[in-house]
């Protein structure tokens, strides 16, 4: 049992304490890109929550991570409280529009599940593109005054890291406790989950509203790298994007988000340094998973592991 | 009546895209690629034939065409491959489509502005009421109600109509009586896809011809059959109507947040009636 939490356990600390010295180590660009990273991995994580074990069509998960960011960035160049103040309300902000979102959302299934979350996410970004007196509109806001704790590339980058691994950690005891449970099988069989009594609509909407607050963490996060904000964090294409990283990692893995994240991130940076033709690349990419690996990275791997090891690792 | 010329765009690129949800089930993101695709091709056609009278009706004639032949390609050789799969796979698939023709558009015609003139037959304007109103948005309004009833008489009296009309109800038992699914939805998508080619040729006098228009046209149109009722045409046009002339109020009364009414109309409408103001064939 021992050797078998380290076994699983080890690879992640040994990550986690090379992701610690990262930062003395490469130059200040590549230490930016981890940070982007590591935010876009948690994003991809509460959307995979959502999706991949919840099995809900959520669309426009973007939105939720853009509120997050909007929220931070008002309250720290429009109110004069206190700089944490802001930080708080980023996530919880994000999580209550998600649960506004969510009750619309939870009464229709699959796809009108996803239209209408698409439709009230778009409302949100069309008032944020326009709102110039409150939001920038499509400009943004910029040079948002993040505190000196947390600006500059390599201590945000340890705050991110920071934060990162508490929302893992949050994350991963939501996967495995009986609530993550049951959402994977609310996914599997909705109607015999109802038939036993438990109050699916609740459970998703539950779900929806903490997979929002991470997103939104995920959005202040993003405030403390980049110290601003722009209409774009809550376009459906982005929103999109996400998924395909939850797609490419493993829709049914726990860790395979951080996995899609990394790798679309950096595939992102450095293709975009070769050719403008990005989009197209991550098309044929996107293509090429549906067509040859639907599970995912992670998702093949497991079922291969669980193919050679036979029926020893039964979970 | 700027709303309503606007109305008939969007009915004839979203009645296009209902049709392929009706059937095949999947809201097609590449939808607004394929509009897209369209108005560049009724740009370099008419450019071609030199534009005049000639130029553009062949342009409009050939574009839609043009998209219908991609999207057929397409469908053969990949998408027909997936129709067992989940539907956020299809829907994924869309998307990549949605993302590679995106770039090839702009390997092809690069990131320039482009416009065409409608033809001389079209130009200039005719009062009505008193105020003066394009000739060209008459002749929209006269094209969108004509595709209407093309696509009734041909969903409700032709044979292939109602094959897949009947494929969207219940894809197996078609199937079961020996009709080749495969090909009905093949056939069904290129259908759409040529709506939406046609819609993209219709617009290209009246705007800009640019690289995003994919992105614009594609989340209205997606709503719209939201609003509608999925799959349903005449939904699609209501929903046309509701968004244009939000669209066109929000301007004349609040320009700063004209973008905002039609969003929010459809947010009144979901919630009145999540499933659609008409009937869904689902």
């Amino acid at each position: 049992m021992n050797a078998l939490n380290l076994k699983r356990l080890g690879p992640g600390a040994a990550i986690l304490v090379a992701a610690a010295v990262v930062p003395s180590i490469v130059p200040r660009f590549y230490t930016y890109i981890l940070a982007v990273i590591l935010i876009t991995a948690l994003l991809a994580m509460s959307l995979n929550m959502v999706v991949g074990h919840g099995g809900l069509y959520q669309f426009h998960h973007g939105v939720f991570y853009g509120v997050g960011a909007y929220t931070v960035a008002l309250m720290l160049t429009k109110t004069p409280l206190p700089w944490w103040v802001g930080f708080v309300a980023g996530p919880f902000t994000a999580a209550l529009m998600g649960f506004l979102i969510g009750l619309f959302c939870v009464r229709l299934n699959r796809l009108y599940f996803g239209m209408i979350q698409i439709s009230l996410g778009s409302l949100i970004w069309a008032l944020t593109f326009r709102w110039y007196g409150l939001t920038g509109g499509d400009d943004g806001i910029h040079g948002i005054p993040v505190p000196d704790v947390l600006s500059g590339v390599t201590r945000s980058y340890y705050v991110i890291l920071i934060v990162f691994s508490v929302c893992l950690f949050f994350l991963y005891r939501i996967y495995r406790s009986p609530f993550g449970t049951t959402l994977r099988a609310i996914r599997d069989n909705p109607e015999r989950c109802a038939a036993i009594g438990i109050n699916v609509r609740r459970h998703q909407l539950f779900a929806i509203v903490i997979a929002t607050f991470f997103a939104g963490v995920a959005g202040v996060l993003f405030v403390v790298v980049e110290q601003s904000v722009f209409p774009d964090l809550m376009f459906w294409v982005l929103s999109l994007e996400i998924m395909i990283m939850c797609l490419l990692g493993g829709w049914f893995t726990f860790s395979g988000p951080i996995l899609g994240a990394a790798l679309m991130v950096s595939l992102r940076t450095f293709a975009g340094v070769y050719t403008e033709y990005w989009t197209l690349i991550l098309g044929v990419i996107l293509i090429l998973l549906i067509f040859f690996l639907p599970e995912g990275i992670m998702g093949y791997l497991s079922t291969k592991r669980k193919q050679k090891n036979g029926r020893r690792t039964v979970e | 009546m700027v709303g309503l010329s606007r109305a008939m765009i969007l009915f004839i690129v979203s009645s296009g895209m209902s049709l392929v949800l009706g059937v095949l089930r999947v809201p097609n993101i590449a939808h607004g690629s394929l509009y897209m695709i369209g108005a560049f091709s009724a740009f370099s056609i008419s450019t071609l034939l030199g534009g005049g009278n000639a130029g553009f009706w062949l342009a409009l004639f050939l574009a839609p065409l043009v998209v219908a032949l991609v999207s057929f390609i397409v469908e053969r050789a990949l998408f027909c491959h997936l129709y067992e799969r989940e539907h956020l796979m299809l829907l994924l698939f869309t998307f990549a489509l949605m993302l590679i023709l995106g770039d090839l558009v702009k390997l092809f015609w690069g990131a320039d502005y482009r416009s065409i003139m409608a033809p001389p037959l079209l130009q200039g304007s005719i009062r009505i009421l008193g105020s003066p109103f394009p000739k060209y948005n008459i002749f929209l309004l006269i094209i969108g109600p004509l595709v209407a009833v093309g696509l009734w008489l041909f969903t409700n009296k032709t044979k292939i109509g109602k094959i897949s009309r009947a494929a969207a109800v219940d894809m197996e038992m078609v199937g079961a009586i020996g009709i080749n699914v495969s090909w009905v939805f093949a056939f069904t998508f290129v259908l759409g896809c040529f709506l939406a080619g046609l819609g993209g040729a219709l617009v290209s006098p009246t705007i800009s011809i640019t690289l995003g228009m994919d992105h614009d046209i594609i989340m209205e149109a997606f709503l719209i059959v939201a609003i509608g009722g999925l799959g349903n045409m005449w939904g699609a046009l209501v929903g046309s109507l509701i968004f244009g002339l939000t669209q066109s109020l929000g301007v004349l009364f609040w320009p700063q947040f004209a973008i905002v009414f039609p969003y929010a109309a459809v947010v009144i409408a979901l919630t009145w009636r999540p499933r659609g103001i008409l009937k869904s064939v689902w």
